[in-house]
């Protein structure tokens, strides 16, 4: 027997399976009386003028949907779905209804399917959804701006500080990134466990994340070990440019984040939270410069680390602020997990390969490490959202 | 009509009415070509311009506020349920008593409940509400029950009988027969539905009906109309996700009930609704006399709206001074857009 036969006989066997299950329809204990397990997810509802709400739907499960009538707020409404009513797996739609919504209360949208089912998507608190004109283009670069890029960028000013700082505790400051990195590790895995259940079922919000995280985390791995052997120059350079590339693809999730709450009326642009991003944000920078502090970077490297680090923030604001979608943000702040972790693998590597150093053994490294977490902690206080 | 109005309502038309006239569109052909002068000629209230204000802020219109589409499978038409009633087989008895023999079979069928919402119902006779049962006080009644669903299931009859005839205790099995024998009394609006247990659930899937016994001496003549309040648990959460009269939501404000100006309208009115304390009746533009349970000849009250608990009913008397579409619904706004609203279209009559 070939090989190749030998590889693609149980495929085709389960080919053959299939069709002939799909043809002949289910058997015996597959047939049952009861009724069909139904889902429908409501991804986003939309305000883009006053009296008219757009609900997009996916079919999310296994059976296909029919939307038989919609209710907002507990009344039977009239509304026009943009295509057939039935949708099949992983079909989607858009719901238009004529709903005079009120300016600044929340709204509960439900959808009666054909077999009485009911599904529901909520309006946290009514505002008109901004289109993507220039006003809003120009309002999420700025929240972007705010949360992201003017703190990184300040927190880089502490490269001529950190020139000063005695090797020992240069040290400190490694730990404290460590400390940093591994507070936005968490949080971003977190928060993508948080919107993989928004996720529609057929998604999977679990592979998702696993997808996410492991292939970012294992990519940055195989490539530094392909660049090392290399020779590939700078190594602390190298090492600074993956924490602003692993920063910078967490900020892509916050903004995500923050422009979808932010265009469902969830959050207000106020004082508070931009001086809470402000703060919390600004350590991200001192991270980016702890493994250049006895290096030569030039301006325009610096710039460039800042760049990385920060604007992936306007862009996630932007496509959170216009689309969102739970699918890609789970995505999105799954890779920002994993390019983080692969980071502080790589920070641990670059210090440890220093015996002095004296690992986590030493006082003075835990003390690093711990005052990173106690930072983003206490500046996490000033974040509400 | 009065013919000083015509003049003035060429011009106030078109925004005035585009309401009443979408709503008469719905109307099909019923009436319409009959009816639709009579109320696009009436004179409106001074300022009144209810659809005017939907074109800057969305709201006023009714329009918007109901079902898509029409029913799919027309198995039951609330319509023609209104005024459908059966008075049993009759013959005499050797007493002299007049004997009327009724049957019911309860079976799982599928109703549609709103345009595509098909809710798994249990039912007598194939339909919710089952039949109207109707009678005269002292008659002899005999109803043969069959039961064809899956489970037990029973009759329980609003009225005074034996023990053994209430429906209580005497649970029928699946496939199993009972016959319920009693003299019909008191006169009044009651009603019948099934008392197994689960209560809620047995009662709100569909096992209920109404059982009118006239008065001996009868009442006057008059339009009559049956209406049983009732809402549907499509998804088994403990709450009504559709309210109605007679089981279809927004049937009535899409196909109004035709009256005409003056003429004498008797609604007997039930409420079935499961789940929620109280149903109401509220009746626009005129007020009725109520008949709490319709036991007396006497009405209990002059009034444009009244509240039932479950299980209770009156009987409504009420005719019309003004043509036109007028609006009948609980007052419970909840109940209402869900579902429990209708319209009269009063036809002008030439006699007033």
């Amino acid at each position: 027997m070939p090989t190749w036969l030998k590889a693609t006989a149980p495929l085709f066997l389960l080919a053959v399976l299939v069709f002939a299950f799909l043809r002949v329809g289910p058997l015996g204990v597959f047939r049952a009386a009861f009724p069909p397990v139904e889902e429908l997810t409501v991804e986003r509802i939309t305000l883009p003028r006053p009296a008219e709400m757009r609900v997009h739907v996916i079919n999310g499960g296994p059976e296909p949907v029919t939307i038989a009538q919609v209710l907002v707020d507990d009344a039977v409404w009239g509304h026009v779905v943009d295509g057939g009513k039935t949708l099949e797996r992983l079909a989607s739609r858009v719901i238009s209804i004529p709903y005079p919504w009120v300016q600044g209360e929340p709204h509960v949208v439900k959808l009666i399917s054909s077999t009485g089912l009911t599904f529901e998507g909520t309006v946290a608190i009514a505002t008109q959804t901004p289109s993507p004109d220039a006003r809003y283009v120009i309002t999420f670069a700025l929240l972007g701006l705010y949360a992201g890029v003017i703190p990184v960028f300040l927190g880089l000013l502490w490269f001529p500080f950190l020139r000063t700082v005695r090797r020992e505790w240069l040290d400190f400051f490694l730990c404290l990134t460590i400390g940093l990195l591994l507070f936005l590790g968490a949080e971003a895995l977190a928060e993508a466990f948080e919107t993989a259940a928004r996720v529609p079922r057929a998604f999977q919000g679990l592979g998702v994340i696993l997808l996410g995280a492991l292939a970012t985390f294992l990519a940055l791995g195989a490539f530094g070990r392909q660049r090392a052997r290399a020779g590939g120059g700078h190594q602390a350079l190298y090492v600074a440019t993956l924490i602003a590339l692993g920063i910078g693809l967490h900020n892509l999730g916050e903004g995500l984040a923050i422009g979808t709450s932010y265009a469902t009326g969830e959050i207000a642009l106020g004082t508070f939270l931009v001086v809470g991003f402000l703060l919390h944000n600004t350590t991200e920078g001192l991270g980016i410069l702890a493994p250049l502090a006895k290096e030569r970077p030039t301006l325009g490297q610096l710039a460039w680390l800042g760049t990385l680090a920060g604007v992936p923030t306007i862009v996630g604001a932007w496509i959170g602020g216009f689309t969102s979608s739970a699918v890609w943000t789970t995505l999105f702040l799954a890779v920002g997990a994993g390019a983080i972790a692969q980071v502080v693998v790589e920070l641990w590597r670059l210090f440890a390969k220093r015996a002095e150093a004296g690992g986590l053994t030493s006082p003075r490294n835990v003390a690093g490490l711990l005052t990173g977490l106690v930072i983003m902690y206490a500046t996490g206080l000033l974040v509400p959202a | 009509m009065k013919g000083d109005a015509v003049g003035t309502t060429e011009r106030r038309t078109p925004k005035l009415t585009r309401r009443e006239l979408l709503k008469a569109g719905a109307l099909g052909t019923v009436g319409l070509a009959a009816s639709g002068t009579a109320f696009a000629l009436q004179s409106p209230a001074p300022g009144a311009s209810h659809a005017s204000t939907r074109d800057t802020t969305g709201h006023g219109s009714h329009d918007d506020m109901t079902t898509v589409g029409e029913l799919e499978r027309g198995l039951f038409d609330p319509t023609n349920f209104l005024t459908r009633f059966d008075t049993g087989r009759v013959s005499r008895l050797p007493s002299g008593q007049t004997l009327r023999e009724y049957e019911l079979d309860a079976a799982e069928i599928e109703v549609e409940v709103a345009p595509g919402v098909f809710f798994p119902a249990w039912a007598y006779n194939g339909q919710v509400p089952g039949p109207t049962l109707r009678c005269i006080e002292g008659d002899r009644v005999r109803v043969y029950f069959k039961n064809s669903a899956s489970h037990p299931h029973t009759i329980h009859f609003h009225g005074v009988h034996a023990s053994n005839m209430d429906g209580a205790f005497e649970v029928v099995a699946p496939g199993g027969r009972y016959t319920y024998e009693f003299d019909a009394e008191p006169f009044g609006l009651q009603l019948y539905h099934c008392h197994t247990v689960p209560f809620k659930r047995h009662i709100h899937k569909g096992l209920y009906g109404v059982f009118i016994i006239d008065p001996r001496e009868g009442r006057p003549l008059a339009m009559e109309l049956v209406m049983v309040m009732n809402g549907f648990d499509t998804n088994f959460d403990g709450e009504n996700e559709v309210y109605a009269v007679n089981t279809v939501a927004f049937h009535y404000q899409k196909h109004p009930i035709v009256i005409r100006q003056g003429e004498l309208v008797r609604v007997y009115l039930v409420n079935v609704t499961e789940f929620d304390l109280v149903n109401s009746f509220h009746l626009h533009g005129n007020f009725y006399k109520l008949y709490r349970t319709g036991t007396s000849l006497a009405h209990y009250e002059w009034t444009d709206n009244v509240m039932l608990c479950q299980g209770e009913r009156a009987v409504l008397e009420f005719t019309y001074k003004h043509p036109g579409p007028f609006m009948f619904h609980a007052h419970q706004s909840e109940f209402a857009e869900l579902g429990w609203i209708g319209l009269f279209l009063v036809e002008e009559s030439l006699r007033v």
